[in-house]
């Protein structure tokens, strides 16, 4: 694949503390708010995932690995 | 930004599954597999069939093959045969591994070639419009079932371990660092491994029997799902509709490719020259 | 080398995909066909080569595309009934353009027919036999020595225009022995495959070439590449867009159509001055030059025409004829497949007579010389 530096790149990912999402990708299933020991995301009013509260988030990450779209990243 | 991403062809996503389709998490399990056992992504194949499983391989930044519906794992026979040192994983659906592909998975396994295959079972045809398939559980709903399946489920890991496999595991999607743990263990083993994966599909499924989202779905394998080690400890009427996940089987067995190999080492150094090699010459490509 | 030996059919095609580099069969056993697979069996390993015998001809010929993939030159050897079965991977081998040869030795049918017997029953399903509208090579040999030769060579025009190739035979030859000198495998042709030779992020591997044969990378060598039956833009990935799919399918098609002269062959016997012409391919062809030098004998001028490759059809051999002959005969092992080229081909400007069989026994030269004596 071309240039795969640069698509990267390109990716506008919003970043909450240790929380990014890269919304073209999430297709608001709502599994990560589910499950979500800590209730940190909601959906927001378009249906898509949204940060409610950064400060509870203790970066366990089960959100990144069972979003099916890879649209969380929880940076280590 | 996430060191995961160089696995993946950014620019075919979003995928084509639906929301909360669970193809996804299970395409996440195998790059961190791949990952952590720090395999060379040129050597990498995803093989696959037909149907939504099928467009996995097309995410991934490796050697991918989409092939016809049911035959993944023989062109993985084929591949691996042909170049061992591939490190094949067989993506396929329940439809796709059990009713097309139920003589391919049967004799895979029997072969015991060095394969790693997942069944994303998510009990119904998806692609195709909600269809029962071979895993759709008894009176379940389905487009081609409307008054409920009169039709039993394969006990898939039963199956694979008759047919002689040297590997065999079941998880689910929500279970996801156990499903990492199962695959990587599939990858480390010589051998036929298959992990079966109960998957949700909300809209070809679930719409139809109750659990309209993936949220629901993926809850009744939080309450289902009991691990091995637990199931060890529960009577038989706490089992009733329980799920058995974890490392179900396990056992060595010789690995075709490696025989192949020795077979080759122990015929390509037998002195007397065959019959056949007189009558053509044969002898002489023999010394190339 | 170069010593005569006493090999079968079936053993030949197994000699010449070794001369050819085959190291990769994958097989069903089936009569006719199952002493390709015996032999291979027995000497792929001691070469560096892989056999397997698979569960059915669906995986046979889905193995020999794997392999194919990962660079190794591989075939499968089957008959009717099994042929059948192939056809879904054989729709696939074209439209993902990976090279491997399928032999497929001719018995009786239809259904499980006649198995040891023979028929030629399946030249039409051989072009036309996958759904979808592939086009196809397939070679006929005649007698031992030339299946020896055209294993090889479908073995090269596999690799050289990136396809699954035909080997057409049928019972008789498949099981006949003859006396043969192999030639030396070492001088034996091989066509390599077109390799890519940019870097691996600019691998385009359904690339729109010149020659409309794009370069082939193996699995594993570094060309991380996409291969899928689904229609698909020249980086591999699935496409729907129309302009793109009519490129694809066109070029898929198109690529024996625009190598038609290259790939078709013939041979001719006596078709110089010749006014009837008797057209046959396999066994049948060695009735049918007993037939036209007995007609010679008796003062008839014929001649015979046989299609060494069966696909692509000789079409413009047979249009430069018909204006020449007075007849022709075509003679088959089936109720009339390739009479209906040979019709199409002649725009029907000649007399056109069938001889047909279908009882599993062969066409004698007598029932070919009536013939031409009917129409004489």
């Amino acid at each position: 694949m071309k240039n795969k530096e640069t698509l990267i790149e390109k990716m506008h990912w919003l970043t909450f503390g240790p929380i990014s999402i890269y919304e073209p990708w999430c297709k608001g299933c709502g599994i990560c708010v589910e499950f979500c020991p800590k209730d940190v995301l909601i959906l927001g009013e378009d249906g898509k995932l949204v940060v409610r509260d950064v400060h509870s988030c203790t970066e366990c990450g089960l959100c990144e690995i069972r979003c099916p779209d890879f649209a969380i990243v929880i940076e280590e | 930004m996430g060191r995961l991403l160089k696995y993946l062809r950014l620019d075919k996503f979003p995928t084509v599954w639906c929301a909360g389709c669970g193809v996804g998490i299970v395409m996440g399990c195998i790059i961190r597999v791949v990952d952590k056992l720090k395999v060379n992504p040129d050597k990498v194949v995803i093989v696959s069939g037909i149907g939504c499983s099928g467009r996995m391989p097309g995410y991934l930044d490796f050697n991918t093959l989409h092939t016809t519906h049911g035959r993944a794992l023989v062109f993985a026979t084929g591949l691996k045969l042909a170049k061992p040192s591939l490190e094949i994983i067989v993506v396929m659906g329940d439809g796709d591994a059990l009713a097309i592909g139920g003589n391919h998975l049967i004799h895979a396994a029997r072969r015991n070639v060095n394969l790693t295959s997942i069944i994303i079972n998510n009990w119904i045809y998806g692609m195709t419009g909600g269809q029962y398939s071979p895993a759709t559980p008894r009176g379940a709903f389905a487009t081609t079932a409307p008054y409920g399946n009169l039709e039993p489920p394969f006990e898939v890991p039963e199956l694979v371990r008759g047919s002689g496999a040297s590997y065999v595991a079941r998880g689910t999607v929500y279970h996801t660092r156990q499903l990492d743990r199962l695959i990587e263990r599939g990858m480390r083993k010589e051998g036929f491994g298959l992990v079966e994966v109960l998957s949700p599909c909300p809209v070809g499924f679930g719409r139809r029997n109750q659990m309209k989202s993936a949220i629901a779905m993926m809850r009744w394998q939080k309450d289902r799902a009991v691990s091995l080690k637990r199931a060890s400890k529960m009577n038989e009427e706490e089992l009733k509709d329980k799920i058995i996940t974890g490392v179900l089987f396990e056992r060595e067995a010789p690995e075709y490719t490696q025989e192949y190999e020795r077979l080759m080492s122990r015929v390509k150094t037998r002195k007397e020259i065959g019959k056949r090699e007189i009558q053509t010459g044969l002898g002489e490509i023999h010394e190339e | 080398m170069e010593k005569p030996a006493l090999i079968s059919g079936n053993e030949a095609v197994a000699y010449g995909a070794l001369a050819a580099g085959v190291r990769f069969f994958a097989g069903y056993p089936i009569t006719p066909s199952s002493e390709i697979a015996e032999t291979l069996s027995e000497l792929l390993p001691r070469m560096g080569g892989k056999f397997v015998q698979m569960e059915d001809e669906l995986a046979s010929m889905g193995a020999i595309v794997g392999a194919s993939l990962a660079g190794v030159n591989s075939m499968t050897a089957t008959s009717g009934p099994g042929f059948s079965l192939m056809q879904e991977n054989i729709g696939f081998a074209f439209m993902t353009e990976v090279p491997c040869v399928i032999v497929n030795v001719q018995r009786g049918g239809p259904s499980t027919g006649l198995p040891t017997k023979p028929s030629q029953g399946d030249v039409m399903q051989t072009r036309w036999g996958t759904h979808g509208g592939c086009n196809t090579i397939a070679l006929c040999p005649w007698s031992v020595r030339e299946t020896f030769d055209l294993t090889i060579d479908c073995v090269n025009l596999a690799n050289r225009y990136r396809l699954p190739v035909v080997l057409l035979l049928d019972e008789v030859i498949a099981h006949m022995r003859e006396k043969v000198v192999l030639p030396s495998f070492g001088g034996v042709k091989k066509v390599q495959r077109k390799k890519p030779t940019c870097l691996p992020q600019e691998y385009l591997p359904y690339e729109i070439t010149e020659d409309d044969i794009p370069p082939m990378a193996d699995f594993g060598e570094g060309y991380r590449y996409h291969v899928t039956g689904l229609t698909h833009d020249p980086t591999g990935f699935p496409t729907s867009n129309a302009k793109e799919i009519d490129q694809l399918v066109r070029r898929l098609y198109g690529k024996i159509e625009r190598y038609r002269d290259e790939i078709t062959r013939i041979e001719e016997e006596y078709l110089a001055d010749a006014q009837i012409l008797v057209f046959a391919y396999g066994s049948v062809s060695r009735s049918a030059i007993s037939a036209v030098k007995e007609a010679r004998a008796r003062g008839i001028k014929a001649g015979l025409l046989r299609p060494v490759s069966i696909w692509p059809f000789p079409d413009k051999h047979i249009s430069r004829l018909a204006d020449q002959l007075k007849a022709i005969i075509v003679a088959e092992m089936n109720l009339g497949q390739m009479i209906g080229e040979v019709r199409r081909a002649s725009c029907e400007r000649v007399k056109i007579l069938g001889v047909t069989r279908v009882d599993g026994e062969l066409i004698t030269p007598d029932e070919i010389l009536t013939a031409i004596q009917e129409v004489s």
